[in-house]
């Protein structure tokens, strides 16, 4: 069985069964946004008696498009059209607690496949107690009606109540116990490509980003914090003068806070001038004199003498290295990767004598009313928290950092609006990077020439210690020393020093009949945390890369051989020969080649092929073919967007040159020095849907893992270098 | 030392007592409240404060105040709402988390002002400054030859009329 994340999450407990059970609030706090007479049958639905229907988002909108899935799940239960309903962010509410990991929180990929069932369930029940009001006002059985986009209509007669004209009724009446959820051929927007609701907004600025808070006036006497932070990770303030800096025009107050040193202002540019004019001693904490070099030193060094933590796969590997007739090895390596969310991170909040409300662009609204509410020393529940859209999120807005940061700062400015705005620098040099990993790969022939065994050691910290603190090296600051001793001691008896998403992706589906994957955890203190696909955007670079090389090695067509080892993955082998026969697999146009790589991750599989085209050591990557089996679609021109986005992301850490460390703090600073994926290096992406009748399963993150080891492949098959470690680069001399 | 500053916003005479050398993406957010300007690095790396200056394509963080004085600013809240572009954005499905897309669309205006039916390569050179970290670049090309499209269609329609 494949453990994946989230049923680790939920397996051990570490989520579901008391860790976090603190987030949570014992109170039952009425629904989020409730207009009075309304009929408000779950968390998610309300419907006025003037017939709006009021969408609950509780879900972030990070750019994946859930402001337009989830209602159209729900609207076409309810059957109204989603379009037309009313889309609200909703707030933190136990309600909108994940039905299995029982916290607030978008990630994993889940948000649709974890609310296909709630959703219809929730539409569907609403639908028929709007039915039933019908009846009960005309007198007539439930069966003599029906409905259509958000009329309830006599069968008969042809009469006609608005759903808003049955909020009166249908507020008095007990919901059954059981609903009939429509079949797929009766869909009427489920399946079908809406427009996204939240596009014309953003394209006219007019949509609310965490940066754009409190600007319109809605927050008089706003004020901006910036934070000077300590460059080198773990290390802090040693002393500070703020004489020059407290001079500066606009300048209302600056003070320490736990992760440096906040100055509040009249406007970001005034303190941001005046942040620059502060002179501060810095001690550089533990990670002093450390660079990526010696990291990588250090892991070499683990993998050579240490011991795995954590050892999984089948069949007797050992055995069959010893009867081995040939021997495969290679070294592959990823290194650090940043999330650069367009917006940088940030945070606005107002702490009145009856309580805090806080607007925040993050992916864990729960956790960051939590997390604020320590640092600001206003309870929880007097914390009202308000998501908005956010200018992208790929993991780095699961945590809150910049919440904790904010609480400490508002807490200082007692009734006086504030917004903590991170500058780019920041934002790069404080990240939870994906971390560097290191991988070994071996792989045994028989006898007989077949593929006997597979082993890969990886070394890698481990990502979800990065949210159960005090178990590894680095402590993140933000996390309040009592909650992270506590959860620490609890999560490391839960853990047991496995966490199966260091090893995301590696347990490859091949019939090889003996495999061996080992994951040895080495953690230096650098910050890590969840990007975009988490194990699997490293992992499948390695294994897709190393079955490459084991069909060259085969002298096998590379499709061919992977086809014949996915004997027993029928998905696979779809999404496989789909992508193979829609990129003319074999037959690329003049002066282009192609590469393959095909992998599971989030429940979904994706196969893609990338043609490329090379010029001495230049190289440019023109068209991707990807196709997709994620279950049944929702949206499918918003799974395509998805798969495009995880595309160019993935190959921007391919492709881009990498962040490095020196002296224990990240070298670079922007995107000048850290570039980021531009579109004229940007292939044409064609996106192929599986048809599915399964149910839905991840979609966000599943474009990434194939595409940097289906590029790699391209490069290697005309210029016979096998690039092992990302960034790609070709070496001189090639053909 | 604050100085008063006059410029016309899409349209309208703006005077600002700022700072003058304040860049004028702050100017614009913090001080007059239009905030489809984007912050996104503060270095002319990354489009998403993109704003007109006298026709000019520029990034506005790197533009003090000062160089606004007498001068007329477009942003995005001053295209009008039958532009092509936001037709072709909407139409095409462009946008994800939509933070650059304001800054996108008023280099993509810019591009189309000097070459109405761009080539991809043109598209690829104009569109280099603004960084997309969701990925549509591929259906921002398709936008702007939507859009491109959209133009020729209603100059025609202007052509019949007049």
């Amino acid at each position: 069985m494949t453990i994946t994340r989230r049923s680790f999450l939920i397996g051990t407990g570490v989520v579901g069964g008391g860790l976090l059970i603190g987030f949570q609030l014992k109170d039952e706090a009425p629904f989020p946004h409730t207009r009075p007479e309304s009929f408000q049958p779950n968390a998610w639905l309300q419907i006025t008696p003037d017939g709006e229907v009021i969408f609950q988002l509780d879900k972030a909108e990070m750019g994946q498009g859930v402001v337009t899935s989830l209602p159209t799940i729900l609207g076409e239960e309810l059957d109204f059209d989603p379009q037309r309903m009313r889309i609200e962010m909703a707030g933190v509410h136990r309600g909108y607690a994940d039905p299995v990991m029982r916290i607030q929180i978008t990630g994993g990929s889940m948000s649709v496949a974890t609310g296909w069932d709630p959703l219809r369930q929730a539409g569907a029940t609403a639908r028929a107690l709007l039915i039933a009001a019908a009846a009960k006002t005309w007198g007539v059985d439930e069966a003599m009606c029906r409905t259509e986009d958000g009329v309830v209509i006599h069968k008969t007669n042809g009469q006609q109540l608005q759903y808003g004209e049955l909020v009166a009724t249908a507020r008095t009446l007990k919901p059954p116990t059981k609903v009939g959820l429509k079949e797929e051929e009766d869909y009427r927007w489920v399946g079908k490509s809406l427009l996204r609701t939240d596009g014309v907004a953003k394209c006219r600025g007019q949509a609310l980003f965490g940066m754009d808070v409190g600007l319109d006036g809605s927050l008089p006497g706003l004020l901006t914090a910036v934070v000077v932070r300590c460059p080198h990770f773990g290390g802090k303030v040693e002393s500070y003068s703020d004489t020059t800096a407290l001079a500066f025009p606009g300048v209302v107050d600056i003070f320490e806070i736990h992760s440096g040193i906040a100055v509040v202002a009249h406007g970001y540019w005034k303190a941001r001038k005046a942040a620059e004019a502060l002179e501060v001693t810095w001690d550089k904490g533990p990670l002093a004199g450390v660079d990526s070099a010696e990291i990588r030193r250090r892991q070499e060094l683990e993998l050579a003498n240490g011991e795995p933590s954590d050892t999984s796969g089948h069949g007797d590997v050992s055995k069959a290295f010893a009867q081995a007739s040939e021997v495969l090895e290679a070294t592959y390596a990823a290194p650090l990767a940043h999330h650069s969310t367009l917006e940088p991170q940030n945070c606005t909040a107002i702490i009145r004598p009856d309580g805090a409300e806080v607007w925040a662009p993050t992916q864990s609204p729960s956790v960051l009313r939590l997390i604020f509410s320590h640092y600001s020393e206003v309870p929880q529940e007097q914390v009202e928290v308000h998501t908005t859209f956010m200018g992208g999120a790929f993991g780095r807005r699961g945590h809150v950092d910049f919440a904790a940061e904010l609480g400490a700062i508002a807490k200082q400015l007692l009734g006086q609006p504030v917004k903590l705005i991170w500058s780019r620098e920041d934002d790069l040099k404080h990240d939870f990077y994906r971390p560097a990993t290191l991988h070994k790969l071996r792989a045994a022939r028989d006898k007989n020439g077949a593929f006997s065994a597979w082993e890969h050691k990886l070394v890698s910290p481990s990502f979800v210690e990065t949210i159960f603190p005090n178990l590894g090296a680095a402590l993140p600051t933000w996390v309040p020393t009592k909650m992270s001793r506590a959860a620490g001691s609890k999560a490391k008896e839960w853990i047991k020093g496995v966490d199966p998403t260091m090893s995301d992706g590696a347990h490859i589906p091949y019939a090889i009949p003996n495999l061996e994957v080992g994951v040895h955890h080495f953690d230096i203190g650098v910050p890590k945390g969840f990007w975009r696909s988490v194990g699997h955007s490293h992992n499948a670079f390695v294994v897709e890369s190393f079955i490459d090389e084991l069909a060259h090695e085969a002298q096998e067509d590379p499709v061919t051989f992977r086809l014949a080892a996915l004997k027993d993955h029928p998905r696979h082998r779809g999404v496989l020969r789909r992508a193979a026969k829609k990129a003319d697999w074999g037959m690329p146009p003049r002066g282009r080649l192609q590469g393959v790589a095909v992998h599971e991750s989030f429940g979904s599989v994706v196969a893609e092929i990338a043609e490329v085209s090379i010029s001495g050591t230049d190289f440019q990557v023109e068209r991707v073919v990807c196709v997709v089996d994620c279950g049944f679609v929702i949206n499918p021109d918003l799974v395509k967007q998805q798969i495009e986005g995880a595309v160019l992301y993935g190959l921007s850490a391919a492709l881009m040159d990498p962040i490095t460390i020196q002296d224990g703090a990240l070298v670079q600073s922007n995107f000048h020095d850290a570039p980021v994926l531009r579109i004229h290096q940007a292939p044409s992406i064609e996106v192929y849907l599986m048809d599915s009748h399964a149910p839905p399963s991840g979609v966000g993150e599943i474009g990434l893992p194939p595409i940097a080891p289906a590029v790699a492949n391209a490069l290697f098959h005309v210029t016979r270098q096998r690039l092992r470690e990302l960034p790609l680069r070709l070496a001189q001399g090639s053909p | 030392m604050p100085e008063m500053i006059e410029f016309e916003l899409n349209g309208v005479l703006q005077r600002v007592d700022e700072d003058p050398t304040t860049p004028l993406l702050w100017i614009l957010r913090d001080t007059l409240g239009l905030t489809g300007t984007k912050f996104g690095c503060a270095q002319g790396l990354c489009g998403a404060c993109t704003v007109s200056l006298d026709g000019v394509t520029l990034r506005s963080c790197q533009l003090p105040l000062s160089a606004a004085q007498g001068k007329a600013v477009t942003t995005i809240e001053g295209l009008p709402s039958e532009d092509p572009l936001l037709r072709a954005w909407t139409e095409t499905n462009v946008i994800q988390c939509g933070y650059c897309q304001p800054g996108q669309i008023m280099s993509a205006r810019s591009l189309l002002d000097t070459h109405p039916q761009p080539s991809d390569e043109q598209i690829d050179v104009a569109m280099q400054g603004n960084i997309c970290r969701c990925g549509t670049y591929p259906r921002i090309r398709q936008a702007i030859h939507h859009a491109a499209q959209i133009r020729l269609e209603q100059a025609e329609t202007k052509g019949e009329d007049s």
